[in-house]
């Protein structure tokens, strides 16, 4: 069947996937006084649309930062503006300065789920589509499948038209980024990312492989000539961009410091929410809270995420493939956060969306290749973990999750560990972290599979 | 608990995971995979909102359950009666006892429109618990279908694409799953019904219709089909060479089995309705004629060409002065109930005319295959023109009927290049047809893409079945189907923007059924041309 068209019903379902998602309840959905993050990109447009530009990221009488007050760059805002013109012309309540807040309605939940699916069919689909079909190795039935289970990835579905936020675009904008690297248009790759930076903070996650990626690229070309050339051409594109995402705050130094200060604010710490990462496990074992200070514990966080992507850092300077680069990439943390989907009503999508990822990941990934044993590697990693040579680690691993899954819906936790399912969760995912993380740095680090290393080119 | 609920399949099917694509996995293997994400996406739709036929079933589950039987076709607390034969009446006491579970409140008959949330998700879930027959009579469908020999690739065969093209039939995941109705578990007996014919089993066929008859009396639509071709082709053992009834070979013990059958199925759903004399009151229940010639929404068939054609005249009628207003009787097009219709203009239409009608639509049909039987396939189209037959020319019709001509097509579509032509404009015209039952802004999206999808499916899927015999589509096919796009976005998109809205509500509702009542009647034709065309006769180009 011709390719348009499978890649046609591919875009559909997942539209459908995600606007039947969408249906249900979203993050703060009738909780007063905060509500959640729903209230907060409905607040983002009542500030930007009612303040000028240089009052949106400071606290004044008319914006109060304490009720969501705008943390994310400047790129956010400019998007929620938009938005805030086209509620504008629909219903001026959604964005009346004050009067607005806490507001809720059918028709205005429309509304802000309609933003969502328009900037995610704008900017990631898109991206996702033409990754599959230019920069993946195999057949057009592979490409395909890869597509289908891209875009039933349930983590991003559930978040962007369930919580709800865009994180669609910042993934498609930094998609975008890697799709021009893969190309070979550096400059345009740069571009991309720099657009996915101004719109969330997160992507500094991967701000590091592409670093690594292009001045490891510029040094192999020659520091003397193409090399250095291609050196300035992306640099001046990332000042460039910077300059114009920034520029109405560059006319007073104070209102772009302030905006930093919005965009990262260190004074929150490091538990905010039981987000799942190495700092919650560990506090399980040793109370880092009350060992060390705030200061302290930013510092030691800091050094520990920078020495553990430093290997995949160094070999992606040494070795700049696109292949390596992909590896590098993978560092990007997923959130699998099971008591923030509970919090907002939204267990049975949850089920359903990761029950279809994974069961199509298995039905069509597995099915496509050989995925014997070699070709994953997973010798060397079964090596390390040799306590459990013979158990299917899939196997563990679906079961942890299905069991966890069903434990915190269906128990009440013991009252003198309240909050003992989410931090099992968090756990649990930082297990499949780590796991996932060591892997990745064994196929690194290891010879590259013959074919893909003749495909790539540097 | 979906989790567990996969885990067997997952291992069952672990072996075959290393197996790759071209080495051919079994059509079997991906329809499984087609049958698993479409129960994922009905669980998606459970939170998408419902319509006044939910609550008819819970209505029913109500009844059935805190009423002892003989009040069951008296009981009227709420407007939602029972009016489905008695075997579903039973059917519903059985999922009440499930739902006794989930929310006990819903089984009080008091509860007028109560919808708890475990109300819903025990209703949804019934549906998507009674599909897996659906599931399992598609599975039957397909083994019936030949697939040529040769390497071709799973997604071409036949069987895959008619795997799709039911599984995924749009109009159905719509109508059950967000309308809500138990469709598919109908269907489901009737398909299965159907295969068992094709697999010449002719006995369990026949049982199987008699339980869907006592299910649904809809559908009666296609009884005359049943009858005839069991009573041509089953109870006449043999045929004389030149194809005509050879009256020596009736054997009696077969329409003594058949009739047993029926009998039994029936005894089993009136039994204790006769017993306690209240058979009366039940057919009254059954078949209410009080209700007018259209549903609110008119069912794309002739009857709405009739009543446009009516107003059309009414109306320059007064314009041209040759009628008096005042002496026009008043006749509402507006509003979602139930309403009495009399024309202006055209002689009105009773009940009878429509029964006579539909029956001399269907007579030619029947007779065809009394005189010329053509086998399990013949019976097939038969029973695809009493449905479509009846569909067109019945009283009180509604669009949801058009599923029982577009899935039973889907078997003929895969095989034969002709009929996949018809069911190409069946499908797009009857499945268009069913959009105004998803009304609110929030469905817009997915009944959009869920369209789109079934309808390039089909197109590009029939198409490669068919490669290399020139088009499927008629020129002036292909140019009404693009039509129904303009339709579509000038009723969703461009009139509720417009001026008229307030003064004219029922405008796109009036365009949307004459149009597909267009392309119905169009199908209808052609395919009873297919039918009484003689064998052997080249298509014409």
């Amino acid at each position: 069947m011709q390719t348009w068209s499978l890649v046609s019903m591919c875009v559909l379902l997942g539209i459908v996937v995600r606007w039947g998602v969408s249906l249900n309840s979203y993050s703060g959905a009738g909780k007063p006084p905060m509500f959640g993050d729903y209230e907060a990109q409905r607040h983002w447009q009542e500030v930007t649309y009612n303040l000028p530009l240089q009052e949106w990221y400071s606290n004044t009488t008319e914006n109060d930062l304490n009720y969501w007050g705008l943390d994310y760059p400047p790129l956010t805002a400019y998007h929620s503006l938009v938005c805030a013109y086209v509620a504008k012309t629909i219903n001026p309540e959604w964005v009346d300065l004050h009067k607005s807040r806490g507001y809720e309605s059918p028709a205005h939940k429309l509304f802000m789920r309609a933003t969502v699916l328009v900037a995610d069919l704008l900017i990631y689909i898109p991206a996702v589509v033409l990754y599959c079909l230019y920069l993946t190795d195999g057949s057009t039935k592979k490409k395909v499948c890869t597509v289908f289970c891209f875009l039933l990835y349930p983590g991003l579905i559930l978040i962007d038209y369930g919580h709800f936020q865009y994180n669609g675009v910042s993934l498609g904008f930094a998609l975008w980024g890697v799709l021009a690297l893969g190309l070979g248009w550096d400059a345009l790759g740069s571009l991309a990312f720099c657009l996915a930076l101004n719109y969330k903070q997160m992507e500094l996650y991967h701000a590091l492989p592409f670093f690594c990626y292009l001045l490891g690229k510029s040094v192999k070309l020659g520091l003397m000539g193409r090399g250095l050339f291609l050196l300035v051409r992306i640099a001046s594109t990332v000042l460039v961009t910077f300059a114009l995402c920034w520029l109405p705050f560059l006319s007073d130094p104070g209102d772009a410091m302030q905006v930093v200060r919005r965009i990262f604010p260190v004074a929150r710490g490091l538990f905010e929410d039981k987000v799942a990462n190495a700092w919650c496990s560990l506090n399980i074992l040793i109370k880092i809270r009350s060992i060390l200070s705030s200061d302290s514990q930013i510092y030691i966080s800091f050094a520990c995420t920078l020495l553990a992507v430093l290997p995949s850092c160094v070999r992606l300077l040494m070795k700049p493939t696109f292949w390596q680069f992909k590896l590098a990439l993978v560092r990007g943390i997923q959130l699998i956060i099971l008591p923030l989907f509970l919090k907002d009503g939204l267990l049975v999508p949850y089920a359903v969306t990761s029950l279809a990822f994974l069961f199509f990941s298995i039905y069509l990934l597995s099915a496509l290749e050989h995925c014997s044993e070699e070709e994953l590697r997973l010798g060397a990693f079964h090596k390390l973990l040799f306590c459990l040579p013979k158990l299917d680690l899939f196997y563990i691993s679906v079961s942890a999750m299905a069991g966890l899954s069903v434990v915190t819906v269906a128990l009440v936790p013991p009252t003198h560990l309240p909050d003992l399912f989410p931090v099992l969760v968090s756990s649990t995912a930082f297990l499949h972290f780590l796991g996932t993380f060591i892997y990745f740095n064994i196929v690194q680090f290891s010879e590259p599979p013959s074919r893909k290393s003749q495909k790539k080119n540097d | 608990l979906g989790c567990i609920a996969f885990l067997p399949t997952y291992m069952r099917l672990k072996p075959q995971l290393s197996i790759s694509l071209e080495s051919g996995l079994t059509v079997g293997y991906f329809a499984r995979c087609l049958s698993d994400l479409l129960l994922i996406c009905h669980w998606v739709c459970v939170s998408v909102s419902h319509s006044t036929d939910f609550e008819v079933h819970r209505n029913w589950l109500a009844i059935t359950h805190s009423l002892p039987v003989s009040r069951w076709y008296h009981e009227n607390t709420s407007e939602w009666t029972l009016d489905y034969p008695p075997l579903f009446a039973w059917f519903e006491l059985g999922l009440s006892h499930a739902a006794r579970h989930f929310d006990p409140d819903m089984l009080l008959v008091e509860n007028l429109n109560y919808a708890s949330p475990s109300t819903v998700l025990f209703q949804r879930l019934s549906v998507i618990f009674t599909d897996l027959l659906f599931i399992y009579a598609a599975r039957e469908c397909c083994r019936c279908v030949q697939d040529q020999k040769g390497s071709r690739d799973v997604l071409n065969r036949p069987s895959f694409v008619l795997a799709v093209l039911l599984l995924w039939n749009f109009g159905l995941l719509i109508v059950d799953h967000i309308h809500f109705q138990y469709n598919g578990f109908l269907f489901g007996f009737l398909l299965l019904s159907v295969a068992k014919h094709l697999q010449r089993q002719h006995l369990q066929g026949a049982l199987l219709f008699s339980v869907l008859l006592n299910l649904k009396h809809i559908y009666l639509y296609v009884a005359p089909a049943y009858g005839v071709y069991l009573l041509r082709s089953y109870c006449f053992t043999q045929d004389n060479k030149d194809g005509s009834v050879s009256w020596s070979s009736f054997s009696p013990l077969r329409l003594l089995a058949l009739g047993g059958i029926v009998a039994s199925v029936c005894a089993l759903s009136f039994g204790p309705f006769i017993a306690m004399g209240q058979l009366p009151q039940v057919l009254s229940r059954l078949f209410p004629f009080k209700r007018g010639l259209c549903h609110a929404y008119w069912a794309p068939n002739i009857w709405a060409l009739y009543n446009t054609l009516d107003k059309i005249l009414a109306t320059l009628g007064v314009r041209l002065k040759l009628l008096q207003e005042a002496g026009l009787p008043r006749a509402s097009m507006t509003g979602g109930l139930v309403q009495e219709f009399q024309h202006s203009v055209l002689p009105s239409v009773t009940p009878s005319i429509t029964l006579v009608c539909t029956l001399l639509s269907i007579l030619p049909a029947v007779a065809s295959i009394w005189f010329r039987p053509r086998g399990a396939r013949g019976f097939l189209r038969c029973l695809l023109l009493c449905a479509l037959g009846s569909f067109v020319f019945g009283w009180h019709v509604h669009e949801k009927a058009i599923l029982i001509a577009i899935l039973p097509l889907s078997i003929l579509a895969v095989e034969n290049r002709e009929d996949a032509g018809i069911f190409l404009v069946l499908t797009t015209t009857g499945h268009y047809s069913l959009f105004p039952l998803l009304f609110t802004p929030a469905e817009l999206p997915i009944k959009v893409s869920l369209m789109l999808l079934f309808t390039i499916y089909s197109f590009t899927a029939l198409r490669k079945l068919y490669s290399g015999r020139g088009s499927l589509l008629r020129p002036l096919e292909s140019v009404y189907l693009l039509g129904l796009v303009g339709v579509a976005f000038a009723c969703e998109v461009a009139f509720p923007l417009s001026p008229w809205q307030q003064k004219l509500p029922f405008l796109p509702l009036l365009a949307t059924s004459v149009y597909c009542s267009l392309g119905v009647c169009y199908s209808f034709l052609r395919l009873y041309a297919s039918l009484l065309r003689p064998p052997g006769k080249p298509k014409q180009p």
